[in-house]
């Protein structure tokens, strides 16, 4: 049976089911401590003094640590688009002499229990004395405004400009403007694990091992060795279970370096599991953003400028992602569209709020909120249908390859495939468009309020520079393949056994895959950005062919035919046309035992390594459409029908794939409407718990079709795919407010999310006011 | 230190006895003091379900109980649930069928609040099965899967 496009069973799902999938909050080690950390209450202060005397005295406690004690460490690093200038802002592992977001850590109480260490952050006392608090990006901006970094004037750690074309050009010559702002509000990947670490020092080996990395396990891996200033081969790293990422877990934080170091310090192993109100204020926030727009169009609808003036708000520091949520919004912001004249005037701003980082779609999820919502407005204005401009504006297939002139990572942006007018049409044909079209406006002209939205977006995955994988078949007969990719819940396991037992046919059970553990996996890169699939799937196929061939020419010399003549069947490689020939994986392996290799002249053991390197990125792209009705009493949005068309060129397991869409889906939901990181004006944090900060529960999820078209396979990889991890998210945002706008025939312009029942009341409040105008 | 009292819990059909601090949790007690930690932890404020336990046969959240009030208690926790080291129960069955989980950990959670509805109602409605489940959160499926797997689990359990 062919294992690529079949929606086989996942091989993770078994010990998850059975509550024998163990995470890090399960691992023990003998004599081990447990560490609780104490972060500020202030968002905007001077650090004058910390007293942890007290709680050294509390019972059950072995230490606890202040900046004194990591005085010399080095900031945290970035580990994507950095530049010279957010080195500024970066993050030391505890607070110095300043204190920049609530939540931030200022001391460490390692302790018998956890208990007991919480117990001793009660009496830890700080004095400081408080400064101006920025919450609001626009503000924090103004010129003479206190900034929250030395020498960060205006609180912009960064600003770059990315333009294609002509702008000021274009928009003088265009027939109409529209100008217009966005809001995208603070809200996160909230996995349902919070994060958590288990460390340990062997001081006769000198090696130190942390359990609970994920996601990018290598490159934390270099950080953590550059921090502690130990080598590399003196630390190893085991991924363990993780429940879920998102982007957000795996990314290398303060506690990254706080635990093992505590571990080396004390030679005792040290276990910290992050609580909920500590995950939703320590762990990066995401998505928070302004938007002010210019669009030039002609009467025909089509955009010919668009300007983007965009503040990305970061947080109380730089972390890792350095300059990344803007150089992504900036980078895909044009999306289908042929967009001759784009310019993004983009600024990375401090403010006193947790620090940003990458949460799935990261730019994509605002930039197409923006986009999709100003395409809208436009086809408003020029009576046009909302499906019409998109039409008119989609970059023609015949253009694939197509550059469109921005760029992020190093990498130009060229979209490797896809017929988005092909797509529209087939998801607007699935959807029954005209027909709920129609519906609609007789509904509306009774009172109703209800409408439709639609969102298009390209999405970009299978970032580089590269990928690790390596295949192996032991003396038994096992197939085993080593990824530097992580799973972080996706399915990775799965995909991977798929790709390699296509070309060694096995049963994928019996496949034991090998990831995120740094003493077997010499390099990786990791999972993130839809990535694992296109780059670690085709590491791994290429391993497997090379595995491949050194089977097929152990079996050519074992049964002496032809390599030609070689067929192969369920762990066994046979001669085709001679009746009970076979060998099988287990007897090949045995061949190339060191004595009986010798003997045969081939190298011991049955192993290939590939790289799979990245030149160009893929980008899959898709259409969302829903049915919304506006409850114009509650505010309450009711979703009757919503699809997702996403062209993933091939599906390595159609089932996987479509979880993915709807997962995303869920948390895009989420974000569009439920989901948001309040502050106060004091920069507390006002959605610090699960009652205030919302997901979804399966009450608020509704039905969602989707639509896998495989139209376009990816030209740059021998599999042909594309990642498929982000696509149910990315347009969420904006197919909603585009829908609420028209279940209010367009009286109103939604320019910021999340739809709360009080925006959406306003809204029907606004709506009803313009109708009486009208009248 | 600790002002220990004795307790005694029945787990899946075996008796714990342990020693435990009247503040603490019976989440902890079950996943640290007994290794059971199949139950998994997801907020410790009671609203994400994920530590979801039954208690007689209903479900209880395993953060918001200490350990002391279910001295005496008989519970279940997943690692009761599969028939045997080669058969997973139904709902587990229809689980993986389904592709109603992906990274595994709220999972536990809904089996557990599933095994419950099903236990008491051999037909839900696809509302009482939405319902019963509302109180368990899941960020990476979009539970879509989930109420299939909830669907198909109900449909052979009621064959049987």
């Amino acid at each position: 049976m062919a294992m690529i496009g079949t929606s086989v069973r996942r091989v993770e799902d078994n010990r998850r089911l059975r509550g024998i999938a163990r995470y890090v909050a399960d691992i023990e080690r003998p004599g081990m401590l447990h560490a609780a950390i104490f972060r500020s209450q202030h968002a905007h202060a001077r650090l004058i003094r910390v007293d942890v005397a007290r709680a050294r005295a509390m019972p059950g406690v072995v230490a606890v640590i202040t900046f004194e004690d990591i005085k010399t460490v080095k900031p945290i690093p970035m580990r994507l688009e950095p530049s010279e200038d957010l080195y500024r802002a970066l993050q030391r592992p505890l607070a110095n002499d300043r204190l920049r977001y609530v939540g931030e850590p200022i001391a460490v109480v390692v302790a018998d229990t956890r208990y007991l260490a919480e117990d001793a952050l009660e009496v830890i006392d700080i004095e400081i004395e408080e400064l101006e608090v920025h919450v609001d990006a626009r503000s924090a901006i103004k010129p003479g405004a206190e900034p929250i970094h030395p020498g960060v004037a205006r609180n912009i750690a960064h600003r770059f400009v990315v333009e294609t074309g002509n702008v000021e050009h274009a928009l003088a010559d265009a027939d109409a403007l529209l100008e217009e702002e966005f809001y995208i509000q603070r809200h996160s990947a909230v996995p349902l694990e919070t994060r958590g670490l288990v460390a340990e020092y062997d001081e006769g080996r000198k090696l130190l091992t942390v359990w609970g990395p994920t996601k990018v396990v290598h490159f934390n891996h270099g950080v953590l060795a550059s921090l502690l200033d130990m080598p590399p081969s003196g630390i190893r790293m085991i991924e363990v279970e993780v429940g879920g990422g998102f982007g957000v877990r795996g990314e290398f934080y303060p506690e990254d370096y706080l635990i093992p170091f505590l571990a080396r310090m004390l030679r005792r192993p040290v276990r910290w599991i992050e609580d909920r109100n500590e995950h939703l204020k320590a762990a990066n926030h995401s998505r928070e953003q302004w938007h002010r727009l210019r669009v030039g169009y002609s009467q025909d609808g089509r955009i010919v400028a668009f300007d983007d003036h965009l503040l990305n708000v970061m947080g109380g520091y730089i972390r890792t992602h350095g300059a990344t949520l803007p150089t992504m919004t900036a980078a895909y912001m044009p999306g289908p569209y042929k967009l001759d004249n784009y310019r993004c005037d983009a600024h990375c701003v401090l403010v006193n709020k947790t620090p940003a980082g990458t949460y799935r779609g990261p730019g994509r999820f605002g930039a197409s909120f923006v986009r999709e919502r100003a395409l809208d407005i436009i086809a408003r204005r020029l009576r046009m249908d909302p499906a019409e401009i998109r039409l008119r504006n989609f970059i023609p297939s015949e253009l694939m390859p197509y550059t469109t002139g921005t760029s992020a990572f190093d990498t130009p942006t060229v979209y490797d495939s896809g017929d988005y007018a092909k797509q529209l049409k087939q998801a607007l044909e699935k959807f029954e468009y005209d027909k709920h079209k129609h519906w609609c406006s007789e509904q509306r002209r009774a009172g109703r309020a209800v409408g439709i939205g639609i969102g298009c977006f390209v999405e970009k995955t299978g970032g580089g520079p590269w990928e690790y994988a390596r295949v192996e078949i032991d003396l038994s007969g096992e197939i085993i393949v080593y990824s530097g990719a992580a799973d972080v819940g996706q399915g990775i396991e799965t995909v991977l056994s798929q790709i390699v037992a296509d070309t060694l046919p096995t049963d994928i059970e019996s496949i034991r895959v090998v990831h995120g553990d740094t003493a077997v996996v010499p390099f990786g890169v990791g999972s993130f950005g839809s990535r694992s699939t296109v780059v670690a799937g085709n590491a791994a196929l290429r391993a497997a062919q090379d595995v491949k061939d050194q089977l097929l020419a152990l079996a050519a010399t074992a049964l002496q035919a032809d390599i030609g003549d070689l067929g192969f069947e369920n762990n066994h490689i046979v001669v085709r046309g001679r009746i009970g020939s076979a060998i099988s994986y287990a007897e090949l392996a045995a061949l190339t035992e060191p004595s009986s290799a010798r003997a045969l002249g081939v190298k011991p053991g049955i192993s290939a390594e590939a790289i799979f390197h990245v030149d160009r990125m893929v980008f899959p792209y898709g259409v969302h459409l829903a049915l919304v009705e506006v409850d114009q009493k509650t505010g309450f949005i009711k979703i009757p029908k919503y699809l997702i068309a996403f062209d993933v060129g091939r599906a390595v397991n159609p089932m996987l794939v479509k979880g993915q869409i709807v997962g995303g889906f869920a948390q895009g939901l989420g974000g569009a409407l439920l989901e948001e990181f309040a502050y106060d004006s004091s920069g507390q944090l006002l959605s610090g718990s699960f009652m205030d900060y919302l997901l979804p529960s399966c009450a608020e999820v509704p039905e969602v079709e989707v639509l896998l078209t495989e139209d376009a396979p990816s030209p740059l990889n021998p599999l042909g795919v594309k990642g498929a991890g982000e696509g149910g998210t990315v347009a969420v945002g904006a197919t909603l407010a585009n829908a609420v706008c028209d279940a209010f025939d367009g009286l109103v312009n939604i320019r910021q999310l999340p739809l709360t029942p009080e925006l959406v009341l306003g809204a029907a409040h606004e709506a009803r006011k313009a109708r009486a105008e009208l009248r | 230190m600790t002002t220990g009292h004795a307790i005694t819990i029945e787990i899946n059909g075996l008796t714990y006895r342990g020693e435990v601090e009247p503040r603490r949790l019976l989440c902890d007690f079950i996943r640290e003091d007994l290794g059971l930690y199949g139950t998994h932890v997801g907020c410790e404020h009671g609203v994400c379900g994920v530590c979801t336990i039954l208690w007689d046969g209903e479900p209880i959240r395993s953060c918001l109980v200490f350990a002391v009030q279910a001295n005496g208690g008989r519970l279940s926790t997943v690692e009761g649930m599969a028939t045997s080291a080669t058969e997973l129960h139904p709902i587990q069955q229809a689980f993986t069928e389904t592709h109603a989980l992906q990274c595994g950990f709220c999972t536990p959670g809904f089996l557990m609040t599933l095994q419950a509805l099903l236990s008491r109602n051999s037909h839900p409605s696809t509302d009482e099965i939405r319902d019963s489940l509302s109180g368990v959160l899941c960020r990476c499926t979009g539970y879509h899967n989930i109420l299939a797997a909830a669907e198909l689990a109900a449909s052979r359990l009621s064959t049987k």
